[in-house]
């Protein structure tokens, strides 16, 4: 019986969400673009999470100056490079294309370029065995 | 050609484990602000019966700012320390109190010692994002022109000064 109680309990219970109620801005354009913008940027404390779903104190005042600068009028981007100029490309959870980090956008391209050519070759030496 | 695989293994074994062995703290974030200019400051003063400062009491030399807080177990540890690296290279050390209460600053700062010239309260943690803060204590270190020239994340000993000192 207990079980089933914890159970049902269980199934009412909602996910916890970061972005609390108040901190959210009447104007529904904003708050979408807020919400865009949240989603991209690196909670700096917990570090795997966005701040758009991180609960830590940090995240929370990020997420706060995030739309108090929509409101002031500034564009995602000049927000977005606001942070980065403090935080550095970290706090961009999609880090820029750019001559530093193109390494890192190769690489998976590399990687299965090579896997494709030895599996390639790899079957061609088998073919040619039978 | 047998043992290209090998050869491969050993080459990715060592790129994993490099980094390890230099026992970097992963969590630490490199500061993009050394070289910048050190934002400009308007808080309040955190004490009333001590001086607050802005970025004019800074002007023409070396300057020591810390961000800490009382409710900080590490920002504890670095007192001392703060003040001696201070009083040794006779430069002011500056404290930026973050999301504290005047009661709670007192208090703290009579049990674990006052390294500070004059002290900041950032009670919104705003100035801390302006500084590129993530989490207290955070200590930056200024020259004279102005000029972040280092930052240390986490509490600050002199072994640690010793080594980055500009």
């Amino acid at each position: 019986m207990k079980f089933f109680l914890f159970i049902l309990l269980l199934s009412f219970s909602i996910p916890a969400r970061a972005v609390e109620p108040d901190e959210m801005l009447k104007d529904p354009v904003l708050e979408a673009r807020a919400r865009d913008i949240s989603k991209d940027l690196r909670c700096l404390v917990c570090q795997g999470q966005a701040i758009d779903d991180s609960n830590a104190d940090l995240a929370r005042d990020l997420r706060l100056l995030v739309r108090q600068r929509l409101q002031a009028g500034d564009t995602d981007d000049q927000i977005r490079q606001y942070l980065k100029d403090r935080y550095g490309d970290f706090i961009l959870l999609n880090p820029p294309v750019e001559g530093k980090t193109l390494p890192l956008w190769l690489a998976p391209l590399l990687i299965l370029g090579t896997g494709l050519t030895v599996a390639g070759l790899f079957i061609k030496k088998n073919k040619t065995k039978v | 050609m047998n043992k290209l695989p090998l050869i491969l293994f050993v080459l990715l074994v060592a790129f994993l484990v490099i980094p390890l062995l230099k026992g970097k703290d992963p969590t630490v974030i490199d500061s993009v602000m050394i070289g910048k200019a050190a934002p400009a400051l308007s808080l309040p003063d955190a004490l009333k019966g001590k001086k607050g400062f802005s970025r004019k009491d800074m002007q023409g030399q070396p300057a020591i700012v810390n961000v800490f807080a009382s409710w900080c177990l590490e920002c504890r540890t670095e007192q001392a320390a703060l003040e001696k690296i201070g009083k040794a290279n006779n430069i002011p050390v500056y404290g930026i109190d973050y999301k504290d209460t005047p009661e709670k600053l007192a208090a703290w700062l009579k049990q674990y010692g006052d390294p500070y010239k004059a002290i900041d309260a950032d009670n919104d943690g705003r100035a801390a994002i302006d500084w590129g803060v993530y989490g207290v204590p955070e200590t930056f270190f200024i020259d004279g022109n102005g000029i972040i020239r280092y930052k240390q994340v986490g509490a600050v000993s002199e072994d640690i000064m010793k080594e980055n000192a500009p």
